[in-house]
């Protein structure tokens, strides 16, 4: 049994990380579909996706923020989702809110609607709040979750810490200050930092992100409660990462990167997958011919050795450091563009049919 | 004709490209391409990796530029170095880029405009924003405009705008793999920054990109290795040669291609190598 085959048996979350191109929402997928064959209900999270990827799992209207079952013959089921971080926001402050007239006060705040949509790390922080919906709905037994392409993925693992430390902020206590003294906005935007503040930005900004602190005020423990069951998911002994790679130097570094970030963080590595890897045909036997057209040949086969031998050392410092034996996935002719070809990519994930090249 | 024409076509080009697709070669490569030229040349980093560094070779200039720095500088140069001092010390440089979203993208173009106004350099190639980011980060000043109705950041906001809508002061050069997935990505990017954002495209650059004639199947015993390896190689080939004919038939836009290197480790020899091969490019 591979690494990959024991992580699927015991995991309830599985985090796929990884740089960006390295096939990481494929690699989720096909991971859902060895799930659902092997009898489990099994949701994938998938930030992002390119549409060729909601067209290969059979959903032609393409992935919405709720989950959509699968048209897959198989004993389990397979759902998929593509997060959608401003709604799922909107559902955490209404969830949160005293009443429905402050999560209106909220949802209508401009500076609530940028904070939804852009602040560094609300993605991922929405990602993570997700996973803990997803993994609480008795409808799965096995969440999936592709991270977001960012330089940093593993922001993912503080990213629910992110809103409650902004809450915690010296400014942020300064500007909720109206609601406890009765002072009013315009009174609050004249001190002086907020004021240096709003010569940057202008002052309407400014006085649009007073009136969201007023308006959050008394949501400070909701939110923190959350974010403090979402990172104890995270570290939960049922939750799996999955380090995803490419055989390149540079996503090596970045994974090895990420596996160093989790280990500090006490987490591990259970899985590591090495997509796009050059397919090794051994050396060319014989002599190399002469004549043109068969020197190709000979060239072509030595050439594709060469790689595939410099691919497994550039990924052997990432062995090293976690003691994981990677699972290797070939470059293919061409991209997964149906089920049959995602199948393809779960086959090759767990029959364990690795390049010659693995054992060198 | 010059192949390398469209290096000179505008005075800052931005290179742009999803994750994995070699946006950093690509800028290294044109960076060393455009000195070889005679051009004086800076190119900028923005993801804190001083990889490009390392890579370009001699009689190129390096420029990191991170958004706290950038800010810092900005509003130190506007003015407000007491304020900047006061945003710094207390952490509030993330409530203001809270608060004006795409204010961090703006002081960073901002500090490339300033630069391009110096006229120290013939040309300034932009390593653009990692994982995919290129089209908020170009819109940043666009979008910023509606939402901030004055104060300097505005004027900032403005000048860079009138900067990336100016065609012989700045352009985009996108960078895409000859395959499906980022074929289709790059076209849509394309679309996005020309017909909404309305910026000037140069050449697109097709990364790693195989070629070569077909090897003759015919030749080797069929079950054989070298037959399995041939076919693989020609099967990639064929997808090369398919998908960057989709792309000139999709998008209206001239193509660069650099070759798939026999080595994957990316050094200053093989960009003096692919930059050099670039020049004599029909």
């Amino acid at each position: 049994m591979t690494e990959l085959d024991a992580m699927m048996s015991t995991a309830d979350v599985v985090v796929c990380c990884g740089s960006g191109g390295v096939g990481k929402t494929t690699t989720a997928a096909a991971l859902g579909l060895q799930a659902a064959r092997d009898g489990r209900r099994c949701v994938v999270v998938t930030i992002d996706p390119a549409k060729r990827l909601a067209d290969a799992l059979g959903v032609p209207g393409g992935l919405t923020n709720d989950p959509i079952r699968l048209p897959i013959d198989s004993p389990g089921e397979l759902w998929a989702l593509m997060l959608d971080t401003a709604t799922t926001f909107d559902g955490l402050v209404t969830a949160n809110a005293a009443d429905p007239d402050q999560a209106t006060r909220i949802l209508t705040n401009s500076f609530y609607r940028n904070i939804a949509g852009s602040l560094g790390g609300t993605q991922e922080y929405m990602a993570a709040e997700r996973l803990l919906a997803l993994h609480l709905d008795d409808r799965f037994d096995l969440v999936i979750v592709d991270t977001p392409p960012t330089r940093n993925a593993l922001d993912f693992l503080d990213a629910p810490r992110t809103l409650a430390r902004f809450i915690d902020h010296p400014v942020f206590k300064l500007m909720m200050m109206p609601t406890r003294r009765g002072l009013r906005v315009l009174s609050i935007v004249a001190q002086p930092l907020l004021r240096s503040i709003g010569r940057v930005i202008g002052t309407e900004v400014l006085a649009d992100a007073v009136a969201f602190f007023q308006a959050f005020d008394g949501m400070q423990t909701g939110f923190r409660n959350r974010a403090d069951e979402v990172i104890d998911l995270l570290h939960g002994n049922t939750t799996a990462f999955v380090l995803v790679a490419s055989p390149r130097v540079d996503t090596i570094e970045e994974a090895r990167f990420f596996a160093r970030r989790l280990t500090e963080k006490g987490l591990g590595v259970a899985a590591i997958i090495v997509n796009r890897a050059t397919p090794d045909f051994g050396e060319p036997e014989g002599r190399r011919p002469r004549s043109a057209p068969k020197v190709a040949l000979f060239d072509n086969q030595a050439e594709l050795h060469t790689r595939s031998v410099a691919e497994h050392q550039y990924v052997a410092p990432l062995v090293a450091d976690t003691d994981r034996l990677p699972t290797w996935v070939p470059l293919l002719p061409g991209d997964v563009h149906d089920l049959d070809g995602l199948d393809q990519i779960r086959a090759l994930l767990f029959t364990g049919s690795a390049p010659a090249g693995a054992s060198q | 004709m010059n192949p390398l024409q469209f290096l000179t076509d505008a005075h800052v080009a931005i290179v742009a490209g999803k994750g994995g697709v070699g946006k950093t070669t690509v800028t290294a490569v044109l960076a060393r391409a455009a000195a070889d030229q005679g051009l004086r040349v800076l190119v900028v980093e923005l993801d804190g990796k001083p990889t490009l560094a390392t890579l370009v070779g001699a009689g190129v200039q390096c420029l990191a530029l991170t958004p706290p720095a950038a800010l810092a500088e900005y509003l130190q140069t506007h003015g407000l170095g007491r304020v900047a001092k006061r945003l710094a010390t207390s952490g509030v440089i993330e409530v203001v880029a809270t608060a004006a979203p795409g204010i961090d993208d703006i002081v960073v173009l901002g500090k490339i405009k300033q630069v391009e106004q110096s006229r120290s350099y013939d040309l300034i190639l932009v390593d653009g924003p990692a994982a995919g980011h290129a089209i908020t980060f170009l819109m940043a000043p666009a979008n910023l405009l509606k939402l901030v109705r004055g104060g300097p950041i505005r004027s900032q906001a403005a000048e860079v705008a009138e900067m990336l809508a100016d065609p012989a002061r700045s352009q985009v050069i996108l960078v895409t793999l000859p395959e499906t997935t980022p074929v289709n990505e790059v076209v849509e990017t394309a679309h996005a920054l020309k017909d909404d954002a309305g910026l000037r495209l140069g050449p697109v650059v097709v990364n790693a990109y195989d070629e070569g004639e077909d090897l003759q199947l015919d030749l080797a015993p069929s079950g054989s290795a070298l037959h399995a390896a041939a076919e693989f190689r020609n099967a990639r080939r064929e997808l090369h040669r398919r998908e960057t004919q989709r792309l000139t038939d999709t998008l209206q836009l001239a193509q660069v291609r650099l070759p798939l290197l026999a080595s994957s480790v990316l050094d200053k020899a093989s960009v003096a190598e692919l930059a050099a091969g670039l020049g004599v490019q029909s």
